[in-house]
């Protein structure tokens, strides 16, 4: 379970002054469902998703990540929590398999654990063949599929991937949206921030739109097209967007 | 803290580090090769050149004097050299280095010599210039032996004693054992020597471990595990102390080889060349490891300000930018500490680096001032804490690890 009560993020810029990155930003994703953050660039989703999985602290207010509160426990919730972006890469000079065991020993796994673990993924992974291959030699499908094994090795709770397709091909972009789909079969509780809007017809079970920080809409894709009159997502989005849009926030 | 993260975290870097070509280099190659080359390759080199230099037949050009046969006869017999005919442009050719120097001997030289009315001879060379010199030395040399035997024979001619010339005589001797001798001219090079590795040792590591991860995208990876940023840090920072010590211990021991091979090898021959004595420096254990045991809290500080800054750059390139003007700050104190007549008080002992530099130069002649010993280590130890502490704060700044 993942629930967020008036999530704030400041941050101070010389030429802008202070940004209300994110603004009073509250939530819920429960085990089992899939949560989209959907919104523009610079909308606030990689910040409100970094300050879930404690890279950032709040500014003000909190966030309760399967039971740990984000700014009095984060150590706790990062251990709850499997983190992917496309910003989160890998050590060149590791290779795959040493990748997964140094955050497996991260977080605390025992070493006889710590190899039945890595044997299991890399089965289910399909990466035997590439397992001791360093990781700048990979292939960008080998790649996120070791990232994937590394947000996999100590079994979270919840799972936080901010925007994972960005810049990956069709097929791998596929690979790793599977992967989300069988996050939710296991019962564990996704957030993920994309603002492809096809991504988020397929797989999310409630959708979030975001913009100036501000959680504008929020609801099932069923209801948001009842609330809006649009079956169009892109549509939808736009209507929800439009009055609060700032170009310079983009850039 | 936990050890067993910080233990994670270090031997991963290790890992990674010694899969890095350009910390390998500055890590190993560049303080294994450097005291050799720069010992024995040098050495030998300065004192081939400088020997050639002195075995060289000069070319002199003598300006006048045909009327004075025994000046030139004179000129012949002392160390060879090879006496050219006037030309005009006597003074470009010295210049030019076609020839080294040029001797004017005035006219109706001999003449004046034998009514005892005394004339200059005048000797010309390019100042500076180390062939030009030693021709003008040897044109000198050869010139005073021929102005003494006029004195002996005159003074024979008068039936008084040459001894009248004489006196008493004069003689230096050294009381100073040979390895304060080599340590009073090499102390300094070493103490700067050892500072400047250790500091470029950990320099690659340092940015690779920061500005690298950032500029590789790892940073976020890393951060999104349950590893509390105090253990991350620390694991980082005793990878580049690694680097920063076996450098320093890589370059106190290739130092202690190159000067044991000077010795041994003969690459210097001392007996015909006695001024080469001083050149010799007899290291012993206990200055070798009073040298490295001195350079340890530097290490820490070094190790740390590394961090420190380059984890504030956003690339490998700026990191870089930042940490070369570093370099002449830590260059300059320890190149202070070599000029001469710079030596070791209360106040010089608070500065850092300089401090070190100082005090590497007493130890490698054998002295031990225990005071100094301990105020300078107790300090830089003082310094080294504050630059850790500054390294683990700017790790917990969210402005620092994702300035964009």
């Amino acid at each position: 379970m993942i629930e967020t009560r008036g999530l704030t993020k400041l941050f101070k810029d010389k030429k802008r002054g202070e940004i209300r990155a994110v603004d009073g930003v509250s939530f819920t994703c429960a085990p089992g469902q899939i949560y989209g953050l959907l919104g523009a660039n610079g909308a606030g989703k990689t910040t409100t998703l970094r300050m879930l999985a404690t890279i950032l602290e709040p500014s003000d207010g909190t966030a309760i990540v399967c039971g740990h509160d984000v700014v009095e426990a984060p150590q706790k919730v990062r251990a709850n929590v499997g983190f992917l972006s496309t910003a989160t890469a890998l050590y060149p000079r590791l290779t795959a398999q040493e990748m997964v065991e140094y955050f497996g020993r991260l977080n605390g796994i025992g070493e006889a654990e710590l190899k039945r673990r890595v044997d299991e993924i890399f089965s289910r992974l399909d990466m035997n063949s590439f397992r001791d291959r360093r990781c700048d030699k990979l292939s960008t499908g080998m790649k996120q599929k070791t990232s994937i094994a590394r947000t996999l090795i100590h079994d979270p709770q919840a799972m936080i991937f901010d925007e994972p397709t960005l810049g990956l091909d069709i097929m791998t972009a596929r690979t790793i949206l599977e992967f989300i789909r069988e996050c939710r079969q296991r019962g564990k509780t996704v957030i993920f921030s994309t603002h492809v809007m096809s991504e988020v017809e397929k797989l999310c079970d409630v959708i979030g739109i975001i913009q100036s920080g501000k959680l504008l809409a929020e609801g099932s894709l069923a209801s948001l097209r009842e609330k809006y009159q649009e079956q169009d997502l892109e549509e939808i989005f736009v209507k929800v967007v439009a009055p609060h849009y700032k170009p310079e926030e983009a850039a | 803290m936990a050890l067993q993260n910080i233990g994670v975290v270090y031997r991963k870097e290790l890992t990674e580090a010694l899969r890095d070509r350009r910390t390998l280099i500055s890590t190993l190659l560049v303080p294994l090769l450097l005291f050799p080359l720069l010992s024995v390759g040098f050495g030998a080199l300065a004192f081939t050149l400088l020997k050639e230099a002195e075995e060289e037949t000069p070319k002199i050009m003598l300006l006048g004097g045909a009327d004075s046969p025994g000046v030139l006869e004179a000129l012949r017999a002392g160390k060879k050299i090879e006496v050219v005919p006037a030309t005009p442009d006597w003074k470009d050719k010295i210049i030019n280095k076609e020839i080294r120097a040029a001797i004017a001997i005035p006219d109706g030289f001999e003449t004046s010599l034998a009514q005892q009315n005394p004339l200059t001879v005048e000797i010309y060379k390019y100042k500076g210039e180390l062939k030009s010199s030693i021709s003008a030395d040897t044109v000198e040399k050869n010139l005073k032996d021929y102005r003494d035997k006029v004195v002996e024979a005159r003074l024979e001619a008068d039936h008084v004693s040459s001894t009248v010339l004489t006196p008493f005589l004069i003689k230096q001797d050294n009381v100073a054992p040979p390895e304060k001798v080599g340590g009073a001219a090499f102390g300094g090079i070493i103490g700067y020597m050892v500072i400047l590795l250790c500091l470029t040792g950990g320099m690659y590591p340092a940015m690779d471990l920061t500005a690298g991860e950032k500029e590789r995208g790892t940073m976020e990876t890393i951060l999104s595990s349950p590893i509390a940023r105090f253990d991350l840090v620390m694991g980082k920072f005793f990878l580049v102390l690694t680097a920063s010590l076996v450098t320093a211990a890589l370059s106190v021991l290739s130092m202690g080889i190159s000067f044991w091979g000077v010795q041994h090898l003969k690459i210097i021959d001392v007996a015909k060349n006695p001024d080469a004595e001083t050149m010799q420096l007899q290291v012993t254990l206990p200055a070798v490891l009073s040298v490295f045991l001195m350079a340890l809290p530097l290490a820490v500080l070094f190790s740390a300000g590394l961090i420190t800054i380059s984890l504030f750059a956003k690339s490998y390139k700026e990191a870089q930018s930042y940490i070369s003007p570093l370099m002449i700050l830590v260059i300059l104190p320890a190149v202070a500490a070599m000029l001469p007549g710079v030596e070791l008080t209360a106040k010089l002992a608070l500065i850092p680096i300089l401090n070190v530099s100082l005090l590497c130069k007493e130890l490698v002649t054998g002295t031990y001032h225990w005071n100094f010993i301990a105020l300078i280590f107790l300090s830089t130890c003082v310094y080294a804490a504050a630059a850790l502490f500054l390294a683990v704060k700017m790790f917990q700044r969210e402005d620092v690890l994702f300035r964009s």
